[in-house]
């Protein structure tokens, strides 16, 4: 069959949506860093923001079931590559993430959520009754228990974190009894628990985990480490007010008060300059997207394709909630960048090729 | 077209819908949180962001110096460099400690002892490492300015007095000011301030002191200056202008030498200062930075009390210048007519009791003074004459009129911790030790012996107010002083003039314990004083100790009625008579006080109003204080309560 669809088929809202986010993101980056060594970033940014969309369009065109068809094969990449990290990766700040190709580094974990979405699409399309029985929830939760374990060991709790959403919403939608996902809701509040109580989480977590959770809940107690930085955060999220101190005027940004302020933290710098009504846009927009995200999933011509774009819907909400409350001191620092704002080439290509394949499908609604 | 996996069309649209809301339930959350941020509590965080981002750094105020009252300088500045630590990022200062160490020639160790002890004040408050920079150092900072980013110079002003203690207890020194100073400054004082611990550094620090200034600059993450905001200069603490005279003082100070003891010289028609001098002293020179803690203690535990200003901290039996309280007595009283004599064997016996005359004793001429009126007495201090007077007064007339001429109080001078001594009563005894009043004792403290202890200025103002006819001017030291208080006791005209008669018999009368003191054309009077530390009777059977010997004391004044100068002197444990080793000192002050004045009358034209001010009409730096007068009295009645800095 001709599988042609004409330019009018993409979704050029959720494009639109998409290009504006980027926007606040370039913009706040050069903010952030025009004054500093690290003037010129903004431009690096815009490079991987053209190769992102790029990749976009060309991961759309490839027919999503023939990627799913392939998830076998993705999924042993992704493992083998996961494996191969750990043995070759090159550490950085303590932890094995980065794996050298073609001249760059990468972070393979960033590839290894793009899989486990195609994996569990596949996976859960291939359930036959319309309720998720336990049998199939454990085979799924195997699946993506490996690589998450994986992940863990890098270590990067982060990014391991953010294959859980992708699991629960995916297991949700493919029907999972309503008692039982209140069962895995409570299980998962016990867990939270668990990591924020010493005595359970010396045995779960590292220290530097430990010590970040710590700091979370008694910022006070840690000056200079972590509890620092979530404080600065909020002072300058606080002191930017309802107007901002605008472009460039942030002192927080400016003087280098907020860590990775055009990373991790580039909400909070984008806060404290363009104040509350700026963290509106910015929030409404993320809103929009993850919305359009819903609405695509809905219009999808079968239930893979939901999958797909639900598992990448997962993927961000989790993204900017978990960066975003971390900004505003409601979280730990967990080092979850935010999506297409943050600074780095690996998480906005994943961001790119997620939103290829929501395109993708996409593309596809009306094709039979 | 078909694929190798099943997959249906059908598609959960509610749990889909569920995810919708589930998205919107989320970013509202998390905009609540901003909102909770960034309009509720904006502006606390707002606070906190100035206050990373500006850092208040002080500009230290030079203290005013100090003049003598012609106008030269007797205390001053000279400046000096310190040695800040950054410490606002503590992994940043540990890397740079054996660098630190190593360029400035601190231990590791004693930095991380000052680290330690610190840890308690703000971050971003820099400590000092090293008070008092040397030129090597101040090179070392300078040329590892751009790769030592924790070390920062501060300059400041240091005290700078006339070496050796020369005035020392009178102008006291500067220390950095204790937790307790803080607490009462009600946010004046900052941790660190220079202020005065002691003597006129502390009694008109308010003055001294001034405003420090404030630069108020714009600093990164890592405490970097990155910008000025603005500079509110610092405004120097006021020049104060002393009662001092530098002649008199330099006079003083050689006259007593090294003998541990105290001289205070008074004008009595104002109550001006005229030298103070209080031995031994440390040099406040050393204390100028900071003293070492085994320097301290060793200042401390010093049996010789280097610390305590004698001038007004004394308190010490009066010996024979009381006899001047007892004839006082005897003749504002009536009771004792004036032609009163004894006859003195070189002993009395009373209630019982054989008292000695101090004649008796004596190891060359007579050892007994014979008959006596009351003039004799005065002049030759015959004990047995004043045993008699004091027996027939008895204790609360005596008591009375010491009370009276100011014994017993603080006379009020603008120096803190003075002292009251101790005029006995009966009161007393009952007081503190729950008796009677002995009969006996009162034939002891008739002399000036007993109980009974004054402090040097207490006697220079005595003596100068009983000559000047029972005005007693409040000594100070500060030059613009106004409304000086000022106490009258009115005695008549005749007991005036026989108790002056007396005193200047003391010295200018064959027979007078003073004799060999006269100086020529100049009423020179005034009274001896001996007084034991321990009955002669013990110290004959302890044999020969110099901490038993007798303190000597001469307050001698001239001239004989409404004195010019009165000058009281106390040389401790001398095993002198008063009048030898005392009355010298007393009569070289004496001298030079009237050897500048016909200097002064001679060599100029103006001398209209030469008499009561000296030195106006000489040629020196003016200076100018501006000192507020209710400002002035408001320091001047916290005088008395002074209390002693712990420190």
């Amino acid at each position: 069959m001709k599988d042609a669809p004409g330019t009018r088929d993409y979704d050029w809202w959720l494009i639109a949506i998409l290009a504006a986010i980027c926007a606040l993101g370039v913009i706040e980056i050069y903010s952030a860093t025009h004054a500093s060594n690290l003037a010129g970033m903004h431009i690096k940014q815009i490079k991987w923001l053209l190769f992102g969309f790029a990749i976009m369009f060309v991961l759309s065109r490839v027919d999503y079931h023939l990627i799913l068809d392939q998830a076998l094969i993705l999924y042993i990449v992704c493992l083998a590559a996961l494996a191969a990290v750990l043995v070759l990766g090159g550490a950085r700040f303590g932890a094995k993430r980065w794996i050298h190709f073609l001249g760059q580094d990468f972070q393979v974990s960033e590839l290894a959520k793009l899989i486990i979405i195609i994996v569990l699409a596949r996976f859960f399309a291939e359930v036959r009754s319309d309720e998720l029985d336990l049998r199939d929830l454990l085979k799924a939760g195997m699946l993506v228990g490996v690589p998450l374990a994986l992940i863990l060991k890098q270590p990067d709790l982060g990014t391991a974190l953010v294959l859980v959403p992708m699991l629960a919403v995916g297991a949700f939608l493919a029907g999972l009894k309503w008692q039982h996902a209140g069962i895995f809701t409570l299980a998962g509040v016990l867990l939270v628990g668990a990591v924020f109580y010493p005595p359970v989480s010396k045995h779960i977590l590292k220290a530097y985990q430990r010590e970040r959770i710590t700091s979370f809940l008694h910022p006070e107690e840690d000056a200079k480490g972590s509890g620092y930085q979530l404080l600065q955060s909020k002072i300058a999220v606080g002191s930017g007010g309802f107007w901002g101190k605008g472009f460039g005027n942030g002192s927080q940004n400016q003087l280098g008060y907020i860590p990775v302020r055009y990373s991790d933290f580039i909400m909070s710098a984008w806060a404290e300059e363009q104040g509350f009504k700026g963290v509106l846009l910015a929030l409404g927009l993320y809103m929009a997207l993850l919305l359009r995200l819903v609405q695509n999933a809905q219009r999808a011509k079968d239930r893979a394709g939901m999958f797909l774009v639900m598992g990448v819907a997962a993927a961000l909400g989790f993204h900017v909630l978990v960066n975003v409350a971390m900004v505003i001191g409601a979280m730990p620092v967990t080092g979850i960048p935010l999506p297409l704002m943050s600074y780095g080439g690996s998480a906005t290509l994943f961001v790119f090729m997620a939103i290829g394949l929501v395109m993708n499908v996409r593309l596809r609604r009306f094709v039979n | 077209m078909s694929y190798s996996f099943h997959s249906d069309n059908r598609l959960p649209q509610t749990r889909l819908a569920v995810v919708s809301y589930i998205i919107v339930g989320m970013i509202g959350l998390l905009l609540l949180g901003f909102w909770k941020l960034q309009v509720i509590d904006s502006d606390k965080y707002g606070q906190m962001a100035e206050q990373n981002r500006v850092r208040s750094i002080p500009i230290i105020a030079p203290r005013g110096r100090m003049l003598d009252r012609d106008g030269r300088v007797l205390v001053d500045n000279r400046p000096s460099f310190s040695v800040l630590l950054l410490r606002d990022d503590p992994k940043l200062v540990e890397q740079y400690l054996p660098v630190i160490s190593d360029g400035l020639g601190i231990s590791v160790d004693d930095l991380h002892d000052q680290l330690q002890s610190t840890r308690n004040l703000p971050k971003f408050q820099p400590i000092v490492i090293k008070p008092e920079a040397s030129s090597a150092d101040l090179d070392f900072i300078e040329s590892h300015r751009a790769d030592i980013p924790v070390l920062e110079m501060l300059s400041v002003s240091r005290r700078r007095y006339i070496p050796d203690g020369f005035l020392g207890h009178a102008t006291g020194y500067v220390g950095e000011a204790s937790e307790q100073q803080i607490e009462a400054s009600n946010g004046k004082l900052r941790p660190g301030d220079v202020v005065g611990k002691s003597g006129l550094e502390r009694q008109y620090n308010d003055i001294l002191m001034g405003t420090d200034g404030m630069r108020r600059v714009i600093v990164n993450s890592v405490g970097k200056e990155v910008d000025h905001l603005s500079q509110q200069d610092p405004i120097p603490g006021k020049q104060v202008t002393l009662t001092i005279d530098l002649d008199l003082q330099t006079v003083a100070e050689q006259s007593l030498g090294a003998r541990p003891g105290a001289v205070v010289a008074l004008d009595p028609r104002t109550g001006e200062v005229l030298a103070m001098v209080s031995r031994p002293t440390p040099d406040p020179n050393d204390f100028a930075v900071r003293i070492p803690k085994e320097e301290w203690r060793k200042l401390n535990e010093d049996p010789l009390h280097p610390l305590l200003n004698r001038a007004i901290q004394a308190q010490l039996a009066p010996g024979s210048v009381f006899k001047i309280v007892t004839a006082t007595a005897m003749l504002e009283d009536h009771s004792i007519p004036e032609s009163f004599t004894t006859y003195c064997p070189g002993y009395g016996t009373f209630y019982g009791r054989q008292f000695k005359c101090w004649v008796y004793w004596s190891k060359k001429g007579p050892t007994s003074h014979g008959a006596a009126s009351l003039h004799d007495a005065i002049l030759k201090s015959c004990d047995v004459f004043f045993y008699t007077v004091g027996m027939k007064l008895g204790i609360d007339r005596l008591s009375f009129y010491g009370d009276k001429l100011g014994l017993g109080h603080k006379t009020g001078i603008d120096l803190p911790s003075e002292e009251s001594g101790l005029m006995p009563s009966e009161q007393w005894v009952e007081r503190v030790f729950h008796r009677k009043w002995y009969a006996g004792e009162t034939i002891s403290v008739a002399i000036g012996q007993g109980a009974i202890t004054t402090t040097p200025v207490q006697l220079a103002r005595l003596i100068g107010g009983i000559a000047s006819g029972g005005v007693f001017k409040q000594p100070h030291m500060l030059k613009d002083a106004q409304n000086v208080a000022e106490e009258k006791f009115p005695l008549s005209e005749h007991t005036v003039e026989r108790v002056t008669d007396g005193m200047y018999g003391v010295i200018n009368e064959p027979g007078g314990t003073g004799g060999q003191l006269k100086l020529t054309g100049i009423e020179f009077s005034g009274k001896s004083g001996t007084a034991q530390v321990i009955g002669y009777d013990t110290r004959n059977r302890l044999g020969k100790q110099k901490k038993f010997e007798d303190n000597a004391w001469f307050v001698g004044y001239a001239p004989k009625r409404n004195p010019e100068i009165v000058v009281a002197v106390l040389v401790q444990e001398s095993g002198q008579h008063g009048g030898e080793a005392a009355g010298p000192v007393v009569r070289d002050v004496v001298k030079a006080y009237y050897d500048k004045k016909n200097r002064k009358t001679q060599g100029t034209v103006t001398t209209a109003d030469h008499g009561s001010t000296p030195a106006s009409d000489a040629a020196v730096v003016a200076p100018v204080v501006a000192i507020k007068p209710e400002g002035l009295s408001a320091v001047q009645t916290h005088a008395a309560e002074g209390k002693p800095d712990p420190q």
